[in-house]
C-alpha cells in the first residue's frame, strides 16, 4: 500500500540513470565531505560559527553573500556552457531535449536570482554603510536573515537536479507547462517554493537598506551629497519593496496550483495563464533593473576614481535613476507583445519601452563626460568600466529594436533574444561585479587582486564573451529559436554556433583566471598596502583596510560631494585626537539567523515533495524562531576605549610605510 | 546604536533603533499594501470566472459578514485606546484594551473559519472555480494576517506585564497597532470589493 503523506515514490527521491548526474552526485558528495573533513581536521568548526555563521557585522555577511555568488556563477556557468557544447554541431546528444529544458531553467534561476542579485546585494552590503559613515546597518541581524534566507532557497533549488528532479519550464515558468497537468512530477514546486524563500530574504534586504541610508547617514550627508552607488542602492531598495510582493503573490498562486489543485493559472475552471505571464513580468522587468542599477553605481564610483574627476552631470544622474525606476514599473508586457493585446495596449508598452532608453543614454553620456579630460588610470576595474560602456550600447539598441511591438513579432524566442539580453546583463551586471571585485577587494581584504593576472582574466573574459553572444543575433535573425536543444545540418546554423561554443570557451578561460587570481593574490598578494590604495573619493576608503568591526572610530563629517576627496584635499577630518575616542556599540552575534535559514529549509523541502503533514508540523520550527527572537531582549555591547586606541594606532602607524602598486 | 536618546517625544520613539524600527514598518506596510493589491488585481481577473460553480449571490452571508465587519472595526478602534492608555503611561489600561482588542479579533476569526466552513457545505471550495480560488486565497491571506497578529500580540502583552512600559515594548506594542490598523483598512476594500459588489452585480 502506498503511503499517503508521500506524493513521491521513495525510489525516485535520487535521480538515477544519467551520467552527467551520477558525476555531479559523486563530486557533490565528495565535496562535501572534503569540506567537512577539512574543517575538522584544522578544528575551524568553533571558528566557522563563531566568525561566520553567527556574525551580524555588514561587511562579513556582503562577503558570505559574494561567495556564495562566486559559487553560483560557477554553477550557472557549467550549465551555460553544457547548453553550448550541446548546440555546437547540429544533432549533438550530449542532452537530450528535457535535460537541456532542465539545464536552461537553472541556469537563468540561478544567474538572475542566486548570482547576479547576491553579487550586488553582496558588494552593498560590505560598501553601503561605510560610504555613508555608519557603523552598520539599520537592523543587522534581520540582515543576517536575509542572507540565510537566500542561502536555504538557493541551496533548495540546487539540490533539485539531484534530489526529486528538476524544474524545466524555463525561468519565467509560464503556464499551463508550468502547471501540474503539463509537469505533473515535483521539480517544479522546487521553482515555486526555493524562489519564495529567498525572495522573502531580498524584500527584508530591501526594507534594510532604505531605512539605513535614510536614517543613518553621518553629519553632513544630505541626499544630494550621497556617492552615486548609495543612490542607486537606495533607489533599488524602493523598486524592491514596490515589485517583489508581486513575485510573492505570484509564487504563491503557483504554489496553491501545483499542491492544492487551485485554478489560478490553470486554462481549466476559469483560471487563466495568461495571468502568470503578467504576474511574472510585473514583477520580472523591474528586476532587471534592480541588477541594473546597482552596478550603475558601481560604474559610476569606479569611473569617478579613476578618472580622478568628480562624477559629471551628478544631479541628472540622480534624476536618470528615478526615471528609470518608474519607467520599469511601466514596460511589463513587451515579454509578450505576441500574446495579442491588441495594437494599441502594444503602442503603449512600445512606446514606454523606448523611453527608457533615454535616462539610460543620459547616464551613458554622463559617464563619457566624466572619463573627458580626466588622467584616466587603466587598472583592471577601470577595463572592466570602459568596456561596459561599448557593450552595453550593443545590448540597449538591439533592446530598442526589441521594443518595437510590430518588429518583435519577427525577433519574439529567437537567440536574436537571448543574444541581446546577455548583452545587457554580462556588461551590465557580470562587469560591473568583477570591476567592483577588483575595486573593493583591498577594502575587503587587505590586499589586492593581482592586476596583471586581472587583465588577463579581463581579455579572456570579454573577447570570449563577443565571440559567444554576437553570432547569436545573427543566429536569431536567420531563425533559430530559443530554448531548443537541438538543429539540423541543413538548417545552416552550425558555423556560427560553432563559433558561439569556442566563444564560450574563452570567456571560461577568463573566469579560470578569476579564480586562479583569487588564490593567487590570498597566497601572495602584497600585505603592506594603504587604506586607500586607488586614492579614491568616497567616504569607505577614510578607514582601515579590512575594516574594524566598528567601521569608523569617529563618524567622519561630510563636508561636500566625494567627502573623503575633500578631506584629502583640505587635510580635515582625518586624524584622531585622542579625546575624540567614545565607547561603541555595536550588536551582538546571533544564531537565530542561521538556525531560521535551517528551519525553513526543512519547512520548504517537505512543501517541495508534497509531504504536507511534515510540513505543518515543521512549521512549528519557524514559529519557535520567531517566538524566541520575539522574547529576545540582547541590546549589544560595548567596545572599550582601550580597544579601539589600539585597533586605531595599528593601521595609523603602518600608513606611513606602505608599498604602492598603482601608479 | 542605542545612543541619541530623545525624552521629549512619545516613549516608543525616544531611542534611534525605535525610530528606525517604526520607519522600517512603515516600509513593511508598503509591502504588504502592494502584496494585498496583486491579491485584489488577481481577484478583479478572475471574479467572474465561476466555470459552472456557485456564484457571489449563491454563497455570500451578508449578515454574518456585516457581524464580522463590526467586530473588526471595533477591534481597531479598541486598539487605538489601547495606544492613548500607553501614551498616558497606563499601563494596565493598556493591558485591558489590547486584551479586548485580540478577543474582538479572535471573535473575527471564529466567524470567518465559519464562514469558510459554510461555503465547503456548499460545494463551494478552492478547487471549484477561479472565481472561488480568488476568493480563498484573498480572504485567507488576511485572515492569516490576523491569526498572525493575534500570537504576535500576545507575546508582546506578556512582554508588557513583565517589564513594564519600556522604550522598546512601548515600540513593540505601537508598530502591532499600525499593523492592525492596516488589517482594518484591508478589510473594508475587501467588504467593498468583494462582498456588496458582489451581491450588487
Ligand atoms: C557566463 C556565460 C554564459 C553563457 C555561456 C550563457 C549561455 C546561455 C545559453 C546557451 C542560454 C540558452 C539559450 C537557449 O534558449 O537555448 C542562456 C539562457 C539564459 N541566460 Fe545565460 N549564459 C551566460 C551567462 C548568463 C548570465 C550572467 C546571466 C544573468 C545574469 C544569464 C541569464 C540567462 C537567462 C535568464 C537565460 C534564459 C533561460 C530561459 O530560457 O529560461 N546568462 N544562457
Ligand atoms: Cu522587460
Amino acid at each position: 500500500m502506498e503511503v499517503t503523506i508521500v506524493g513521491i515514490k521513495w525510489d525516485e527521491i535520487l535521480i538515477t540513470g544519467d551520467p552527467i548526474i551520477l558525476g555531479s552526485q559523486i563530486a557533490i558528495l565528495l565535496t562535501s565531505l572534503g569540506i567537512i573533513g577539512g574543517l575538522t581536521y584544522l578544528k575551524k568548526w568553533k571558528w566557522l560559527w563563531r566568525e561566520w555563521i553567527t556574525t551580524v557585522d555588514h561587511k562579513r555577511i556582503g562577503i558570505m553573500y559574494i561567495v556564495a555568488a562566486v559559487l553560483m556563477f560557477f554553477r550557472g556557468g557549467m550549465d551555460g556552457l553544457m547548453m553550448k557544447a550541446q548546440t555546437a554541431r547540429p544533432e549533438m546528444s550530449i542532452l537530450d531535449s528535457q535535460h537541456y529544458n532542465e539545464v536552461f531553467t537553472a541556469h537563468g534561476v540561478i544567474m538572475i536570482l542566486f548570482m547576479a542579485m547576491p553579487f550586488l546585494i553582496g558588494l552593498m552590503n560590505v560598501v553601503i554603510p561605510l560610504q555613508i559613515g555608519a557603523r552598520d546597518v539599520a537592523f543587522p541581524q534581520l540582515n543576517a536573515l536575509s542572507f540565510w534566507l537566500f542561502f536555504s532557497g538557493a541551496m533548495l533549488f540546487n539540490i533539485a537536479f539531484v534530489v526529486g528532479g528538476a524544474p524545466d519550464a524555463g525561468w519565467t515558468s509560464y503556464f499551463p507547462l508550468a502547471g501540474k497537468e503539463f509537469s505533473p512530477g515535483i521539480g517544479n514546486n522546487y521553482y515555486a517554493i526555493s524562489l519564495q524563500i529567498a525572495g522573502l530574504g531580498t524584500l527584508m534586504t530591501g526594507i534594510n537598506f532604505i531605512v539605513t541610508i535614510l536614517k543613518m547617514r553621518t553629519k553632513g550627508m544630505t541626499l544630494m551629497r550621497m556617492p552615486m552607488f548609495t543612490w542607486t542602492t537606495l533607489i533599488t531598495s524602493v523598486i524592491i519593496v514596490a515589485a517583489f510582493p508581486i513575485f510573492t503573490v505570484a509564487l504563491a498562486l503557483m504554489t496553491f496550483d501545483r499542491l492544492y489543485g487551485t485554478h489560478f493559472f490553470t486554462v481549466a475552471a476559469g483560471g487563466s495563464d495568461m495571468l502568470w505571464a503578467n504576474l511574472f513580468w510585473l514583477w520580472g522587468h523591474p528586476e532587471v533593473y534592480i541588477v541594473i542599477l546597482p552596478a550603475f553605481g558601481m560604474f559610476s564610483e569606479i569611473i569617478s576614481t579613476f578618472s580622478r574627476k568628480q562624477l559629471y552631470g551628478y544631479k541628472s544622474m540622480v534624476v536618470s535613476i528615478v526615471a528609470i525606476a518608474v519607467l520599469s514599473m511601466l514596460v511589463w508586457v513587451h515579454h509578450f507583445y505576441t500574446m495579442g493585446s491588441g495594437a494599441l495596449v502594444n503602442s503603449f508598452f512600445s512606446i514606454t519601452t523606448m523611453m527608457i532608453a533615454v535616462p539610460t543614454g543620459v547616464k551613458m553620456f554622463n559617464w563619457l563626460f566624466t572619463m573627458r579630460k580626466g588622467r584616466i588610470k587603466m587598472t583592471t576595474a577601470m577595463l572592466w568600466s570602459l568596456a561596459f560602456v561599448p557593450n552595453f550600447v550593443i545590448g540597449g539598441v538591439t533592446g530598442v529594436m526589441l521594443a518595437m511591438g510590430a518588429a518583435d513579432y519577427q525577433y519574439h524566442n529567437t537567440l536574436f533574444l537571448v543574444a541581446h539580453f546577455h548583452y545587457v546583463l554580462i556588461p551590465g551586471v557580470v562587469f560591473a561585479v568583477f570591476a567592483g571585485l577588483y575595486y573593493w577587494w583591498p577594502k575587503m581584504f587587505g590586499f589586492m587582486l593581482n592586476e596583471k593576472l586581472g587583465k588577463w582574466h579581463f581579455w579572456l573574459f570579454v573577447i570570449g564573451f563577443n565571440v559567444t553572444f554576437m553570432p547569436m543575433f545573427f543566429l536569431g535573425l536567420n531563425g533559430a529559436v530559443r530554448r531548443a536543444y537541438t538543429y539540423s545540418a541543413e538548417s545552416g546554423f552550425a558555423p556560427l554556433f560553432m563559433l558561439s561554443a569556442v566563444g564560450s570557451v574563452i570567456l571560461a578561460a577568463g573566469f579560470a583566471v578569476f579564480c586562479y587570481n583569487i588564490y593567487w593574490s590570498i597566497r601572495y598578494a602584497d600585505r603592506n598596502i594603504s587604506s586607500d590604495p586607488w586614492d579614491a573619493r568616497t567616504l569607505e576608503w577614510a578607514t582601515s583596510s579590512p575594516v574594524q568591526h566598528y567601521n569608523f572610530a569617529k563618524l567622519p563629517e561630510v563636508k561636500s560631494l566625494d567627502a573623503f576627496w575633500y578631506m584629502k584635499k583640505n587635510n580635515e577630518g582625518i586624524t584622531l585626537k585622542d579625546e575624540e575616542i567614545e565607547e561603541i556599540h555595536m550588536p551582538s552575534n546571533s544564531g537565530l539567523p542561521f538556525l531560521m535559514c535551517v528551519a525553513f529549509g526543512i519547512v520548504g523541502f517537505f512543501l517541495i515533495f508534497e509531504w504536507h503533514l511534515l510540513a505543518a508540523v515543521s512549521t512549528v520550527l519557524i514559529i519557535a524562531g520567531l517566538i524566541y527572537r520575539s522574547f529576545d531582549y540582547n541590546d549589544g555591547y560595548h567596545i572599550h576605549k582601550d580597544e579601539i586606541r589600539k585597533t586605531e594606532s595599528t593601521w595609523k602607524k603602518m600608513e606611513g610605510k606602505v608599498n604602492n602598486h598603482v601608479s | 546604536m542605542s545612543a541619541n536618546v530623545n525624552t521629549s517625544l512619545p516613549l516608543e520613539y525616544q531611542t534611534e533603533q525605535s525610530r528606525m524600527n517604526i520607519l522600517g514598518f512603515w516600509i513593511f506596510l508598503g509591502a504588504e499594501i502592494v502584496l494585498f493589491a496583486t491579491l485584489f488585481s488577481v481577484y478583479g481577473v478572475l471574479y467572474k470566472n465561476y466555470a459552472g460553480g456557485p456564484t457571489h449571490q449563491d454563497i455570500f452571508m451578508m449578515k454574518e459578514v456585516m457581524i464580522q465587519t463590526v467586530l473588526l472595526l471595533t477591534s481597531s478602534f479598541t486598539m487605538g485606546v489601547a495606544i492613548w492608555e500607553m501614551r498616558r503611561n497606563n499601563k494596565k489600561g493598556l493591558i485591558g484594551w489590547f486584551i479586548l482588542t485580540l478577543l474582538l479579533g479572535a471573535g473575527f476569526l471564529f466567524m470567518e473559519i465559519n464562514e469558510f466552513i459554510h461555503y465547503i457545505h456548499e460545494g463551494a471550495t478552492m478547487q471549484t472555480s477561479a472565481f472561488l480560488s480568488s476568493l480563498f486565497v484573498l480572504l485567507g491571506t488576511h485572515g492569516a494576517h490576523v491569526t498572525f497578529g493575534i500570537f504576535w500580540a500576545t507575546m508582546v502583552i506578556i512582554q508588557i506585564a513583565k517589564r513594564g512600559l519600556t522604550p522598546v515594548t512601548a515600540r513593540k506594542t505601537f508598530i502591532i497597532g499600525l499593523y492592525w490598523h492596516f488589517l482594518d483598512v484591508v478589510w473594508i476594500f475587501i467588504f467593498t470589493f468583494v462582498y456588496l459588489k458582489g451581491m450588487v452585480l
